[in-house]
């Protein structure tokens, strides 16, 4: 008969860590003068929000998880949005070296400003807060998959553009059956980065404009004063990211090519 | 300083022609040159009188590295040559022909996995059978056994001599190993050092096929052809390296060899 050995620390330890961490924030509540909300005070007034997570009381009373899936919503959009614009500007910046020199310093530019500097420009643009928050959740996002394509691209060993060559693929052939799925594991990084960053901006975005998104709800929640909800979308946040990206994780491994 | 200089080749139909050289004397540049990958600065590359101004599923290569794409598997690989080859027959036929030249190879067994799941030496034999299978005009093998291991080697050696005997094809195989051209080639040519090599003189392989190369060091004919290659290649490479015949040592003196002298 087979044995099975189960490996329990794989199970256990992340507990583990996760109630050390707790007890550190109750250390730290149970300061004095402190202002943090204890991990029981949390707990207590968030459970409306947590046992009834798709409930809709009011347009900024609902449920966490109907607040998440707004936020995603958005983030959807604008990440398709970003991957749109940036797969064909990481091709062109790849392959031709007259692009590169063109319009590298404009990406250098653009890429390290803030979501913050965006939204406002956004709101000029589209005049609603929806179609603003997409713009800046695209415009943020793009630049990880924009670079790490275009590295791809550049990576691309000779030899196998000698047999696109010797093959006499078309040019559609040689981008659909050589290109592409060398630089797919490339891609994927930039995925993974664009999806972190996406979903980082949309909570800046929400917080801005006031959405109905997780953003948005804490934002409101800092201003009524109930601080036991910040860190309620704190917690969310920080998961529904980490799920995100063992998502794209799952399907990078699916893709698997190069 | 030129890669290459002085190549007047013409090599005749059916021919199995190896050409013989050190790393760096542009082996692989006068293969690129006879693929057309790459345009000769001065001259031309003519096949059949027709200028070769670039690559052409007439010519079939087998590169140093495989180059294999590793996101298809084997039959994947040989197919995307079939595909592009023979784009009118119907897809059965196509899968065909794909299973046909796996099987001259040997590796039936292996046509769904990929490159990374298959041995150095069966990634070249799908190597070959890609080239094979665009059925083409000339065969170019770019030193198609200098990657793996020896004993491999041997083997695959006596596998491309037998698929040469099928078809008769027209073969420049070049290699850095020169029993492999004496067991494979009619003719030799060797190349001198590089860089600014050209092309030494022409041997002709006058053994009878199928050729054994346990019979070479027996075989007088063989020997002294064998021989002959290796002095000229050691010629210029000697020539290259520009070694003197005598070298002056500078003129040094011990000052006082009493000085450390362990008293006893």
């Amino acid at each position: 008969m087979k044995k099975l050995r189960f490996n329990w620390s794989n199970l256990l330890l992340p507990f583990v860590g996760v109630a050390i961490s707790v007890l550190v924030w109750w250390a730290l509540s149970a300061l004095p003068h402190s202002n943090l909300p204890s991990p029981a005070k949390t707990w207590v007034a968030s459970k409306p929000f947590i046992v009834e997570p798709f409930a809709k009381r009011g347009e900024m009373d609902q449920g966490i998880l109907r607040f998440t899936w707004n936020s995603l919503v958005l983030v959807a959009e604008g990440y398709a949005l970003a991957l749109a614009l940036a797969l064909p500007l990481g091709f062109f910046l790849g392959l031709s070296k007259l692009f590169t020199k063109c319009f590298d310093p404009i990406v250098q530019i653009l890429r390290p400003v803030s979501p913050l500097a965006w939204l406002p420009l956004g709101l000029i643009l589209f005049q609603q807060s929806r179609p603003a928050a997409v713009f800046t959740v695209a415009i943020c996002s793009m630049w990880p998959t924009v670079l790490n394509t275009a590295v791809g691209v550049r990576s691309i060993p000779q030899d196998y553009l000698n047999v696109a060559r010797v093959l006499q693929l078309t040019r559609w052939q040689t981008l659909t059956k050589v290109l592409i799925p060398a630089t797919l594991p490339y891609m994927f990084t930039g995925f993974r980065l664009s999806l972190g960053i996406a979903w980082l901006v949309i909570v800046a975005a929400e917080m801005l404009t006031g959405a109905p998104g997780i953003g948005g709800f804490l934002w409101q929640e800092y201003n009524s004063l109930i601080y036991e909800h910040i860190i309620l979308c704190i917690i969310t946040i920080g998961l529904v990211g980490f799920v995100l990206d063992r998502l794209m994780s799952v399907l990078e491994s699916r893709f698997k090519t190069a | 300083m030129p890669v290459l200089h002085h190549v007047n080749l013409s090599v005749p139909e059916g021919e199995f022609l190896c050409i013989v050289g050190f790393s760096g004397s542009g082996k692989t540049t006068l293969i690129s040159l006879l693929a057309g990958l790459t345009t000769p600065d001065a001259g031309d590359v003519l096949i059949r009188g027709q200028l070769v101004n670039g690559p052409g599923l007439d010519r079939g290569i087998v590169f140093q590295n495989y180059s294999l794409l590793p996101w298809l598997t084997a039959a994947g690989n040989i197919a995307l040559a079939v595909d592009k080859r023979f784009p009118d027959l119907a897809r059965a036929q196509r899968a065909a022909r794909v299973r046909h030249y796996l099987d001259l190879v040997s590796l039936g067994h292996a046509a769904d996995r990929k490159p990374a799941h298959l041995s150095g030496g069966m990634r070249q034999r799908v190597s070959v059978a890609r080239a094979l299978a665009l059925d083409p005009e000339i065969l170019l093998l770019d030193e198609p056994l200098s990657a793996l291991d020896a004993l491999t080697r041997g083997t695959l050696q006596s596998e491309i001599a037998d698929l040469w005997q099928r078809d008769r094809k027209t073969v420049i195989l070049i290699t850095n190993d020169v029993d492999e051209a004496l067991l494979l080639g009619d003719r030799i040519i060797p190349l001198t050092h590089g860089p600014n090599s050209t092309l030494g003189p022409s041997f002709r392989v006058p053994m009878a096929r199928p050729r054994r190369r346990e019979a070479f060091n027996h075989d007088p004919v063989a020997r002294h052809l064998r021989a002959e290659i290796f002095a000229f290649l050691h010629t210029t490479s000697a020539a290259a390296l520009q070694l003197p015949a005598v070298v002056a040592l500078p003129d040094l003196r011990p000052y006082d060899l009493d000085r450390h002298q362990i008293s006893a």
